[in-house]
């Protein structure tokens, strides 16, 4: 039987050569099996005609000479080195030294980030964004880093524009000064962002007194109108109330994104000050919102409601009753009430819920507390917009009654939520764009005054009253470009230039007598002075009839969802949407890359037949959803399940859909501002339906669960306090000969270990408590390093070349320590089968933990013992070489890394069309750091622990014949943490912090059970979660 | 490897060959400079004679004091000093070089439109100058310009060189006809020996024939598989050599677009190098100087007086054109002695390149290693051409790092370190190998 099946088969067999022979009576078919070609190929035409042939003047014999010759050329050719030509200066500037760089003290005030920073240059160009430790308490976010990347946009304007035509700066003298005459009597307005600098205010006003018939108005692109005027209905100047949750106990905080962009962000140093559990104690933190944040990802407590919950969270909070709440909202709030209470004056609410009355009640509660994380006194000057204002501005514009626009920083055909006004703004009398790119408005403006970079800029901010800063040019202007304080000094008939006024200002008004030149170097300056206010700010009664509108109890809530539009830590209001870096910086929560989506609680997403699932290379896709709000639709918006989000609502990050000045590859997401209606982040009766088509996700994170593995060790502060270390933070054992043993014991040990007490060991510690996710590190490491930009399709294949991830875990129970608990008491297969399934799912409301990784410099490395090149090596400084001169890339390394933090280069980068970002222009060329090399096609490549900031240290060091002190010794992660979760230093040094915190008793490394010893060590998070 | 030790036994012979050419060019170099100076001590004295002044005296006075700014015959910082005696008054002179901003200050006239003619640049004062040292001077800027003589064209022929070499050849010649004669003598020896042992009936054998060597070797089949073993191995041992040559610009010596010599400027006038490649004291390249930096002496430094390589076409005029170049690349006018703003840049070409890959640090080696920019660089000093030295070859630093110790007194950062790896390794002196200085991520990051 068996012999006769087989034959059977073997005789019927058939191997389909081509579709085509499926076909029955296929002519082809018929034909290849006669001929080996389908049609004669027609030899006989070509070397039948002889004349032809004879006419043709390279013969076969000219044919092989010509091959030959080129063959013998081109062999020839390469044996010889190109020429290099050198070009030094003519006449050197005193302060540039090739090879060495030069830092200046800057500011930057962009109207959404605002910040004093350090730009380190090397010959003359801008390289990099680092902190000014000179300015206490600032901040350098992600968006501040990746700045100095936008001064190299090949799509800035490089000149400006009258009619779409290149014109010089005398023409648009001319014809402003021309237009504005004939205008006397007609309004303009000039639209601005906030600029927050004195002398700009001055300036203003100076304008504004030669032509009375501007009037100023400032445009927050993401408005905070309502809280400021409630600062000002309250305090009488316009300002935004600033805190200090260093000096808080506790913090409720009800739908404000703090540790984000909440009231112009920066709030996290101060945050974390009080949450050093060292002293064994920290601040309670509790959080009502609705999307996930970055607040809500790092709270002790965090209770997912709805916008319209938000505002009864926040009645009962202040003293209001607790109706309509459900049971565990209501639960949650009494918890924060009753230690609230209990904190007296070192309690403090902070809200996000966009209507003056609620912003009046937490500035009168924390008031009345008496709460000394507020502060009244000394107010931000950072967002002065009001909402009101902006939309008489746009109301006016689009009815025609306003007849001139001037727009400085701002883009309000992109960002203006009413579609009518592109059109009038293309009908008004004079329309002047100031811009750094031919965005939305330029386009359509009659005159665009093409705007330098900060970097080339000279100017001043005052973040807060009587803190002051100064922005000053650390290269010459790209382009034909000239800012728009300039502009003004010419169109007010002023001589000066920009920096004679400010200097004259600031001698005059600020310093008091100090020296100029000490702040400028300083670039920050401190000073109780009162500067007279200039802004126009808007009158009371402006805020009045605002207000009435703006009722703390809309909720007008009749069916639909509950949209919060929120901005991502990456994109803030899309400024720099043409910024490759922050465009592949993974969204910290969501890890997601190069997109908006529409963040839907697990609930709803069943409700409304959403689904997100992975496709067969793990990479992940979702559905795609149509959200309108009244008459305005937005469609084919991505959906992203989001663990944590509250039922009812959805979330949209603004600052997507770009569409002008903005490369291709560059058009991500949709544009969000559509839905801004009043400026209101929250838009109610927001109506969802699923729509066509499947959407691919770049998301660099599949597994969202650590599934009970001991990846993040977190516990509370109450068993911090109260057990010992071995409790909290085991160390993991093997056996020997039947006894237990931990595993960094030599006896556990099957290598041996160089001596490593002599010279310098360098360890790196990241304190899990501190860390809040910003990912300020990811983009300094990418700016040091020359980590090239893969684009979307890459990242979605999982090959990001990131040498510092932020890994974002969620918990599938109600917290980490139940998950734990869960995969502790599997028993038994079926158990486990199931039950570790429902461990990869993130709960409905997570705890969520950050965690940076990059390589952990094992001084067991799995990847050195396998490389057979011996590419990768160990240094005796700690540092885990890669020779990428010496890699063939292998990938060997890469699968035995335990950590998964080597990344190789599966094609060129630089230079490369198919990756057209930064790399692959001349200009995006110039933010290369000179003294990393940029890697090649076929190497891997990974954290080098900074060794060229580590090496340069040490040689200043040996210049200067000195040993090397504390503090110095510096990575790009380390020096760009403003929270101090990171950490770098020479553990030899028995009196450095680094050595400290490798004897703390949070200190673990990252799966010390494999034995890889790492030089990289990680802090347990301590959450401050009441048992109860 | 070989190939480049040929090479440099090449590049030996041609510098051999050039130092024969040097001494005898040299010399006639000095029989020129003797009869230009003849001329001119001839010429002072009669000045002496007629001006009261000791104009030998006057030329150290002048090139101690006034030479930084003035020149005899050409604009300076300051006017031209020849026959300045003849311009203006004696008394005026005296009061005018002792302090020229008195007169200015007071409106002489003269003293005025001069002071705004240079620019209103202030001219020192030298109180200390006699009226006697003026005078001396004022008598040396009566030396008449010096006719320039024809350039000569190499060694002249005759002389005692040709003579030598005659002598060479008759020597040469006399020997071998005596060799030729002995050989014809033995010839004929043996010729008559042979017959005379014919004659007496003496026989001798007749040579057996065997088989030619070749023929043996081919039928040997192991000598033939031995030789071309070592055929081979010694053809490969070469190709390696050539191969491992390539890539390696040991000796680029690129045609500069200005012809700037070391030999002058780090030979002859003994400049450090570090005046002009200051950044290799503190930063990782050496630099190649900005020009304004070739203008701290070039503004008076306008013409070359100094020695001439005939054999190569090195003549004055040759380098002071090159100087002339350096003027226009840097937009100065030598008529007015001021910028003109036009400038453009030089394009060196670079001879030292190191791959990208590699770090190299210049400060690390020249501050704290204190390692003399020769050691690398070779005899810079004697380059009339720049050329790379070294082979620049990893293989060629690492044995560097073997082998040199790190010098460490007075530092401190080293003192700790050094004094517990000293003790770990039980040597005196460290080598930078045992420092750490081979670790690969100390070069490659």
């Amino acid at each position: 039987m068996n012999n006769t099946s087989d034959n059977h088969m073997a005789s019927n067999k058939k191997y389909w050569k081509s579709v085509e022979e499926l076909k029955e009576n296929s002519p082809i078919v018929e034909t290849l099996k006669q001929n080996e070609f389908v049609e004669e190929i027609p030899t006989d035409d070509f070397l039948g005609d002889k004349e032809t042939l004879e006419a043709s003047s390279t013969t076969r014999r000219d044919f092989l000479k010509y091959v030959g010759f080129t063959t013998a050329a081109a062999s020839l050719a390469a044996c010889e080195g190109p020429v290099i030509k050198s070009i030094p200066y003519v006449v050197a500037p005193d302060e540039i030294v090739p090879g060495v760089a030069n830092y200046y003290a800057s500011s930057i005030g962009d109207g959404f980030d605002f910040a004093n920073v350090l730009v380190k240059t090397r010959e003359g160009r801008p390289i990099k964004i680092e902190h000014n430790n000179l300015a206490e308490g600032s901040e350098v976010n992600s968006r501040v880093q990746a700045s100095v990347l936008s001064l190299y946009d090949k799509n800035r304007l490089q000149y400006p524009t009258i009619n779409g035509e290149e014109a010089s700066w005398e023409d648009i003298d001319a014809g402003v000064v021309a237009t504005m005459s004939q205008m006397t009597d007609k309004e303009v307005v000039l639209l601005t962002q906030t600029f927050a600098s004195p002398s700009t205010s001055k300036l203003i006003q100076e304008f504004i007194a030669q032509y009375p018939n501007v009037r100023h108005v400032v445009y927050d692109t993401v408005s905070s109108s309502e809280a400021a005027d409630a600062y000002q209905r309250k305090y009488g100047s316009r300002g935004l109330a600033d805190y200090d949750f260093g000096k808080a106990d506790v913090i409720v905080s009800v739908g404000a994104d703090f540790l984000g962009d909440w009231q112009g962000g920066g709030y996290s140093v101060g945050y974390i000050k009080n949450r050093n559990p060292k002293n064994g104690k920290m601040s309670r933190h509790f959080q009502f919102e609705a999307n996930m944040t970055l607040s809500g990802a790092n709270a002790d407590v965090r209770v997912p409601v709805t916008p319209s919950e938000q505002e009864a969270v926040l009645r009962a909070l202040t003293g209001g009753s607790m109706s309509g709440l459900p049971e565990n909202v209501a639960e949650a709030v009494r918890k924060a009430k009753a230690e609230l209470d209990a904190a007296g004056t070192n309690g403090v609410i902070v809200t996000g819920i966009s209507t003056v009355a609620a912003q009046t009640a937490v500035l009168e509660y924390n008031d009345a507390k008496g709460s000394v994380a507020m502060d009244s006194a000394k107010p931000r000057l950072t967002s002065m917009g009001n909402t009101a204002e902006v939309t008489a501005v746009m109301n006016g514009v689009i009815s025609g009654s306003i007849k001139g626009l001037i727009t400085v920083g701002v883009d309000p055909v992109y960002s203006f939520p009413n579609a009518a006004f592109a059109d009038a703004y293309k009908n008004l009398e004079m329309s002047i764009a100031f811009s750094m790119k031919e965005d939305a408005t330029a386009s359509l403006a009659k005159m665009v005054a093409a705007t330098p970079h900060y970097l080339e800029s000279w100017g001043d901010i005052q973040t807060k009253k009587g803190s002051f800063g100064l922005t000053q040019p650390t290269i010459r202007p790209l382009f034909n470009t000239r800012q728009f304080q300039e502009c003004l000094l010419k169109w007010t008939e002023n001589s000066k230039t920009y920096y004679e006024y400010l200097r004259e200002n600031w001698e005059t008004n600020i310093l008091g007598g100090a020296s100029w030149n000490q702040a400028l170097q300083d670039g920050v300056y401190a000073s109780d002075v009162e500067l007279e206010v200039l802004e126009t700010s808007p009158t009371l009664n402006a805020l009045e009839s605002a207000t009435s509108e703006g009722a703390m109890l809309t909720n007008a809530q009749e069916g639909g969802m509950e949209l919060t539009l929120y901005t991502k830590t990456s994109m803030g209001d899309g400024q720099q949407a043409n910024n490759p870096w922050l465009q592949e910086m993974p969204d910290p929560i969501s890890r997601a890359t190069w997109d908006n989506y529409l963040t839907v609680s697990a609930a709803d997403a069943a409700t409304l037949g959403f689904e997100n699932f992975n496709v067969a290379n793990g990479a992940l896709n979702g559905s795609y959803a149509n959200i309108s709000v009244g008459d305005v639709t937005i469609e084919k918006v991505p959906v992203l399940i989001q663990p944590g989000q509250a039922k009812g609502s959805v979330g949209l990050a603004l600052g997507y859909g770009k569409t002008h000045a903005i490369q291709e590859e560059m058009q991500t997401g949709v544009n969000a501002f559509t839905l801004y209606n009043n400026f209101n982040p929250v838009v109610r009766n927001v109506s969802i339906s699923k729509a066509e088509g499947i959407h691919e996700f770049a998301c660099v994170q599949l597994q969202n669960t650590m599934m009970g593995r001991d990846i993040i060790r977190e516990t509370t502060l109450e068993i911090f306090n109260t057990k010992d270390a071995e409790v909290w933070n085991p160390m993991p054992m093997v056996s020997k000969d039947h006894q237990e043993i931990p595993v960094t014991s030599p006896d556990a040990d099957l290598w041996d270990s160089f001596d490593r007490s002599l010279g310098h060991h360098f360890n790196l510690s990241i304190d899990l408590t501190a860390c809040t996710g910003c990912g300020a590190c990811v983009i300094a490491c990418h700016a040091e390093n020359n980590v090239p930009v893969v684009g979307k399709a890459e990242m979605r294949k999982s090959r990001n070349m990131h040498w510092l991830r932020i890994d974002r875990y969620y918990s599938s129970q109600e917290s980490f320590a139940d998950d734990f608990d869960k995969k502790d008491n599997i028993s038994g297969l079926g158990s486990s089968l199931s039950e570790f399934a429902e461990l990869e799912q993130a709960s409905e409301n997570p705890q969520v933990a950050f965690m940076p990784v990059m390589c952990q410099h094992c001084n067991h490395a799995p990847c050195e013992t396998v490389c057979p090149v011996a590419a990768t090596s160990h240094g005796r400084q700690g540092q885990n070489h890669m020779a990428y001169n010496r890699c063939v890339g292998t990938r060997y390394c890469a699968n035995n890394c335990p950590y998964k933090v080597r990344r190789f280069n599966w094609f060129l980068y630089v230079g490369n069309d198919e990756f057209d970002y930064n790399m692959n222009n001349d200009l995006g060329r110039m933010v290369l750091n000179p003294d990393v090399v940029v890697r090649s096609r076929g190497v891997m490549e990974k954290c080098s622990m900074c060794i060229q900031m580590t090496q340069k240290t040490i040689l200043d060091a040996k210049r200067d014949g000195r040993p090397i002190k504390d503090g110095e010794f510096k990575t790009a992660c380390s020096s760009a943490c403003s929270t101090g979760a990171i950490v770098f230093g020479d553990v030899n040094d028995h009196d450095s912090v680094i050595y400290e915190k490798t004897e703390d008793d949070r200190m673990y490394h990252l799966l010390e059970a494999v034995g890889t010893k790492p030089n990289v060590m990680y802090q347990t998070q301590v959450r401050n979660t009441k048992e109860s | 490897m070989i190939m480049v030790k040929l090479r440099k036994l090449l590049s030996q012979l041609s510098l051999l060959l050039l130092a024969l050419m040097l001494t005898f060019s040299s010399t006639t170099y000095a029989q020129e400079e003797a009869a230009e100076a003849a001329p001119e001590e001839a010429a002072a004295e009669d000045i002496a004679a007629d001006l009261g002044g000791d104009p030998v005296a006057g030329k150290t006075l002048f090139n101690a004091n006034c030479a930084a700014c003035h020149k005899l015959y050409d604009r300076a910082v300051g006017p031209p000093l020849f026959e300045v005696g003849d311009k203006y008054d004696r008394e005026w002179l005296y009061a005018w070089i002792k302090n020229s901003q008195e007169l200015v200050k007071a409106g002489d006239p003269d003293a005025v439109k001069i002071f705004e003619e240079y620019n209103q640049s202030v001219m020192q004062a030298f109180p200390a100058l006699s009226n006697e040292d003026i005078d001396n001077i004022l008598a040396y800027t009566y030396t008449p310009k010096p006719v320039p003589t024809a350039a000569t064209t190499g060694p002249t022929d005759g002389g005692g060189g040709g003579d030598t070499t005659a002598t060479n050849n008759i020597i040469l010649a006399s020997l071998a006809l005596v060799f030729l004669l002995l050989v014809v003598m033995l010839l004929l020896v043996s010729k008559t020996l042979r017959r005379i042992a014919e004659a007496n009936g003496v026989e001798y054998e007749e040579k057996e024939a065997r088989p030619s060597i070749w023929k043996a070797f081919v039928h040997n089949q192991f000598l033939v598989f031995v030789t071309a073993i070592l055929l081979l191995l010694g053809s490969a041992y070469f190709a390696y050599g050539w191969m491992m040559q390539v890539g390696l610009d040991e000796g680029y010596a690129p045609i500069q677009p200005i012809h700037y010599s070391h030999k002058i400027h780090a030979g002859y006038n003994e400049i450090d190098c570090n005046y002009c490649h200051s950044s290799a004291r503190k930063s990782k390249h050496s630099g190649i100087p900005s020009l304004n930096v070739c203008m701290n002496c070039h503004k008076n430094i306008n013409q070359y007086n100094g020695e001439e390589d005939l054999e190569n076409g090195y003549t004055k005029e040759f380098y002071t054109g090159e100087i002339k170049k350096l003027y226009e690349a840097v937009g100065w006018d030598e008529t007015t002695q001021s910028y003109t703003g036009e400038e453009k840049p030089v394009k060196w070409v670079r001879i030292h390149n190191l791959p990208d890959f590699a770090y190299f640090n210049h400060s690390q080696h020249v501050t704290v290693a204190g390692v003399e920019c020769q050691t690398c660089h070779g005899p810079v000093e004697e380059m009339e051409i720049m050329y790379q030295y070294s082979p620049l070859t990893m293989g060629w630093c690492i044995n560097c790092h073997r082998e040199t110790n790190v010098d460490l007194k007075g530092n401190e950062y080293y003192a700790k370190v050094h004094e517990e790896l000293s003790k770990k390794y039980g040597v005196d002196k460290l080598t930078i190998a045992q420092m750490g200085g081979l670790e690969c991520g100390k070069c490659h990051y």
